[in-house]
């Protein structure tokens, strides 16, 4: 199932750099057991900018954690397959997949403040990335480094190479953490929410940095979000998940022209730039459900205007012609 | 840096200025002042001779002035047990006292942190949970029975060490140390691992406590994203984390165990500061007692700031620094 | 300066992990589920851990012997004429003048000891539960009342508590003992002084979380009456970080007493506590006499560590960061 049949912007088309088949991770808790991420399924290719979108419960955190086996317990991967440059990620040895971790995938997290260590220089984190991997030992590391933090757009790198993470404003951190990120040049990035925490101005720059670095560098990157609008810019396609699933898939453009599932529907009309001035903005009513108390059928039905009996039942991914859609009613299709 | 070194001493100043006021009244209020300079067998005519000489017929804020200018000259008066003047008393005891007590923080850290750290990284494997049993022992167990069950299996069942009572010594800057002799050493065993028995307890819970909470952490997870092993996350960043509040604690705790030795010196019979109140309180030697409380509240201030400034060299954030 | 806190129950100062988190035990918001009340919830968590049920049993087993004591035990050991020097010292299992066994042995003054034990259970009981009872009483008030009232109050009430905390119990309960004389009353105030600014901390924290909160603020620009506010809302949310803190103190408040006991500074000795009764069995333990201090002991330790285990549990099951 893969999302991309046309040529992607490297004329790739075949052999996906990531295949992601019915990966399901649960959490086993004292109140019952908490399907975050419930058989998703998608595939990454080289160069190509995925964009996951979904409301806080919908599973993207969780999956992207999963990729780098980073989940902790009481959850774990209980199904499904993460096929990475010819590798099975799921039944990697512990040491192999750590050789994966920061040197073939790299992960961006939210708050830099909280994943960046305050009580020691950024400097020494940065030289303990560069050498968790046997190849980049010796003389050279520091001055690669010191070329990253560059490269990331930060001023006088020697300076903030000896700063302490809370000498920095909350972009420079977050800068950073891209940087070292980008240290072992990753074939994958993972961004989960990456600007979020930061002031509207400094993501927009980041934004569009980020967009610049992958596109020269030919990395792939998956970035994972609430805000539609991020993603529109950025992201050559686009994932949207809710209750663990993935309901809508396919190329940004057509998916932000013409949403098939109800429930993409709502977070596009939700967006405040693409409605009128003093008109309440519209909204998806109810909330997101538990994920311990999931109803049957299909998870959005409860708040779905399009909703009907039929929907009882859960519905399964159609796809077509480079889009999938998990719904009994899609939009613009006949239902 | 200067500035905020300043800042806390004054304020300490400001501490044992209240605590000296403080001791000062609770000895007015509470007992007859002049019992805390004359032996309550003492005849009227001593009595009445001491009135006059202390000017105890004075205003109390003028008492207090005396009071506070003899603190400061040194003068803490006499004991009525041994007859020499009580700051020269407590400083010949108090080596005693600080051998045994840096001894007994400094295993209980060296021990229990590591044992602490591996716990809270390992918390369902079985070597964690015995090490948490220990710790629950050593946490509720009082102390004095800690002694005794040590006296009785290693002193009297076993023989191999002493059961009381100071070792050889040796000088060192002038003062006595029995921790430089081999056969010192066999005395302190005992009396030191009863008083570390606590807070090795203590260390490996707050190591513990610590270590778990940084592993379900940001910091950690953006740490193996990275591709840091295991161990290379909790040499560098935990470590780093976690020193903090140990050395935080380390202080405080050293300077509970200066005073808190009391127990463990009674049993023991080590001839030091802890033993030295006790003989007081039971023989009402005020003015030992008197002396004890202000030297004590001396202690805690002092090691309160300099964990202050230990505190303020080991977290960056703490650090009077610009901001980039 | 505000030092970091251990999430633990720890009898030392309150100190807590900058780099960690909150200074007291988390306090879950208070809510109702519609079918199971909290307490029942709470209960049923409870019986999981094996362990800590049976300590619960142990603690009112304990408790129920030693409410019995006057019925079941053979010897009233209070009643020194029923003592006869010609059962002293004897070694468990001698049947004395009277006639019948003594299962434990007797101790140097001809008591029964098995009855001395459980008289001393007793004591040790009443003491443990009044001491926590009023510093409970005491603490909480303070502690909200400088929560509630903020300002200057604030700053002088929690600067004394963190002050005391810093200070080592038995330091203080010593000095006190020392300065009010010997008797029960004097002893629980002595406990009390000692620990009731632990009390103080938690509720000033929980409440000072609490009172922040918007409904709070906004509930106190209606009219609606201070007091009702602090009962219905802030009290149910400050109780079980204090339920915690008051199973931990009952427990050290019955190991200070025993230690200030074993020290002869507790309850005069025609009425003798745990404490006092291992210290008179100190002197035998070297001639092989263990039994007059060893049994008298271990029936410390278990009342000690099953009220512990309990408390730890509770302090799990309070914490939701703990929360799987």
């Amino acid at each position: 199932m893969t999302v991309r049949e046309e040529p992607g912007p490297f004329g790739t088309v075949g052999r996906p750099l990531l295949e992601v088949r019915d990966l399901a991770t649960h959490f086993f808790t004292r109140a019952g057991v908490v399907k975050a991420v419930d058989g998703v399924s998608f595939d990454v290719h080289v160069g190509q900018v995925l964009g996951i979108v979904g409301e806080s419960g919908s599973g993207k955190s969780v999956m992207g954690y999963s990729l780098l086996g980073l989940v902790d317990p009481p959850g774990r991967i209980v199904a499904g397959s993460i096929g990475f440059e010819g590798r099975e990620l799921t039944t990697l040895a512990p040491e192999e997949l750590r050789a994966i971790r920061g040197r073939r995938i790299a992960m961006v997290f939210q708050d830099a403040t909280a994943t960046l260590n305050p009580v020691l220089s950024v400097g020494t984190q940065m030289l303990l990335a560069a050498r968790a991997h046997e190849r980049t030992k010796g003389r050279g590391v520091r001055a690669l480094c010191l070329e990253t933090l560059a490269k990331v757009g930060i001023p006088d790198p020697v300076s903030r190479f000896k700063a302490f993470p809370h000498q920095l404003s909350g972009g420079m951190r977050q800068r950073v953490a891209i940087a070292i990120a980008l240290l072992h040049r990753p074939a994958l990035i993972i961004a989960d929410e990456p600007t979020t925490a930061l002031d509207v101005s400094v993501q927009a720059q980041i934004i569009h940095e980020m967009r610049e670095l992958v596109r020269m560098s030919g990395t792939a990157m998956m970035w994972i979000t609430h805000d539609l609008a991020t993603v529109s810019s950025l992201a050559d396609d686009i994932l949207v998940m809710y209750a663990g699933k993935v309901v809508e898939a396919g190329p940004t453009r057509a998916i932000l022209k013409a949403p098939r599932h109800p429930y993409t529907k709502g977070l596009l009309d939700s967006v405040p730039s693409r409605n009128p001035r003093g008109v309440d903005l519209p909204q998806i009513r109810g909330s997101t459900p538990s994920l311990l108390d999931l109803p049957q059928g299909c998870p959005f039905a409860p708040r779905c205007h399009a909703a009907s009996p039929a929907c009882d039942v859960a519905p399964l991914p159609e796809t077509d012609g480079g889009r999938i859609v998990r719904c009994h009613h899609p939009r613009g299709l006949a239902a | 840096m200067l500035g905020f070194i300043i800042q806390r001493l004054l304020q300490a100043a400001l501490v044992m200025l209240a605590m000296s006021a403080l001791v000062f009244v609770g000895v007015y209020a509470i007992g007859n002042p002049i019992d805390v300079i004359i032996s309550p067998d003492a005849t009227q005519d001593v009595r009445a001779q001491a009135i006059a000489r202390y000017g105890l017929d004075r205003p109390i804020w003028e008492q207090y002035f005396i009071f506070l200018g003899n603190l400061l000259r040194g003068d803490l008066g006499r004991s009525f047990l041994f007859g020499m003047p009580v700051l020269d008393l407590i400083l010949s005891r108090l080596p005693a006292t600080l051998e045994l007590a840096l001894i007994a923080v400094l295993a209980a850290t060296l021990v229990g942190v590591p044992l602490g750290i591996y716990s809270g990284y390992r918390p369902e494997s079985p070597i964690s949970k015995a090490i948490m049993a220990v710790s629950i022992l050593g946490f509720s167990v009082p102390t004095f029975w800690i002694g005794l069950i040590l006296i009785l299996t290693f002193a009297v069942w076993l023989g191999w060490l002493p059961a009381g009572s100071r070792g050889p010594t040796r000088e060192l800057f002038g003062i006595q140390w029995s921790f430089l002799t081999l056969e010192g050493w066999t005395y302190l065993a005992l009396p030191a691992l009863n008083l570390s028995l606590f807070k090795f307890a203590m260390m490996v819970r707050l190591a513990r406590a610590g270590t778990r909470e940084i592993m379900l952490g940001d910091t950690v997870k953006f740490a193996r994203a990275t591709g840091l092993s295991d161990g290379s996350i909790l040499r560098r960043h935990v470590l780093k984390l976690i020193s903090i509040p140990i050395v935080t604690v380390f202080g405080l705790e050293f300077g509970s165990t200066l005073a808190f030795a009391v127990v463990t010196e009674t049993i023991f019979s080590w001839p030091g500061v802890g033993k030295l109140i006790i003989d007081a309180i039971n023989s009402l030697d005020r003015p030992v007692m008197v002396a004890y409380l202000v030297l004590v509240a001396a202690l805690f201030v002092t090691i309160n700031v300099l964990v202050d400034l230990v505190y303020a060299l080991l977290d960056p954030r703490l650090r009077p620094g610009a901001k980039a | 300066m505000s030092h970091p806190s251990l999430d633990a129950p720890v009898p030392a100062a309150g100190i807590e992990s900058a780099a960690l988190g909150t200074a007291v035990p988390a306090t879950p918001s208070h809510t109702t589920s519609a079918a199971v009340t909290p307490v029942r919830a709470a209960w049923r968590e409870f019986k999981e851990n094996r362990i800590a049920l049976g300590a619960l049993s142990v603690v009112f087993l304990i408790i129920a012997l030693a409410v019995a004591a006057p019925w079941i035990t053979p010897q009233n050991p209070y009643d020194i004429g029923s003592l006869s020097l010609m059962d002293a010292r004897r070694p468990p299992g001698y049947v004395g003048s009277e006639g019948y066994t003594h299962w434990l042995g007797t101790d140097a003054s001809g008591r029964d000891l098995l009855s001395a034990i459980l008289y001393g259970l007793r004591i040790s009981i009443q003491m443990g539960l009044m001491a926590g009872l009023v510093g409970l009483v005491i603490g909480t008030t303070l502690g909200m009342v400088a929560a509630y009232r903020g300002g200057r109050i604030e700053t002088v009430i929690m600067r004394v508590v963190d002050l005391q905390l810093s200070f080592p119990a038995i330091l203080l309960a010593l000095v006190l003992v020392a300065l009010l004389g010997q008797g029960k009353t004097q002893l629980i105030a002595a406990l009390v002084a000692a620990q009731y600014a632990y009390f103080a901390r938690t509720a000033y924290g929980a409440a000072s979380a609490e009172r922040r909160k918007d409904y709070v603020e906004a509930a106190l620009a209606v009219p609606l009456g201070g007091s009702r506010i602090v009962f219905r809302h802030i009290l149910p949310n400050v109780t079980p970080p204090l339920i915690v803190v008051a199973t931990v103190q009952i427990a050290n408040s019955i190991s200070l007493e025993a230690t200030l006991s074993f020290l002869g500074l507790g309850l005069p000795v025609t009425e003798p506590s745990l404490g006092m009764l291992i210290a008179n069995g100190f002197q035998y333990m070297m001639s092989g006499r263990y039994w007059i201090s060893i049994y008298p002991g271990i029936a410390l330790i278990v009342l000690i560590v099953a009220i512990n285990l309990v408390g730890d549990q509770v302090r799990d099951q309070f914490n939701p960061r703990l929360k799987r």
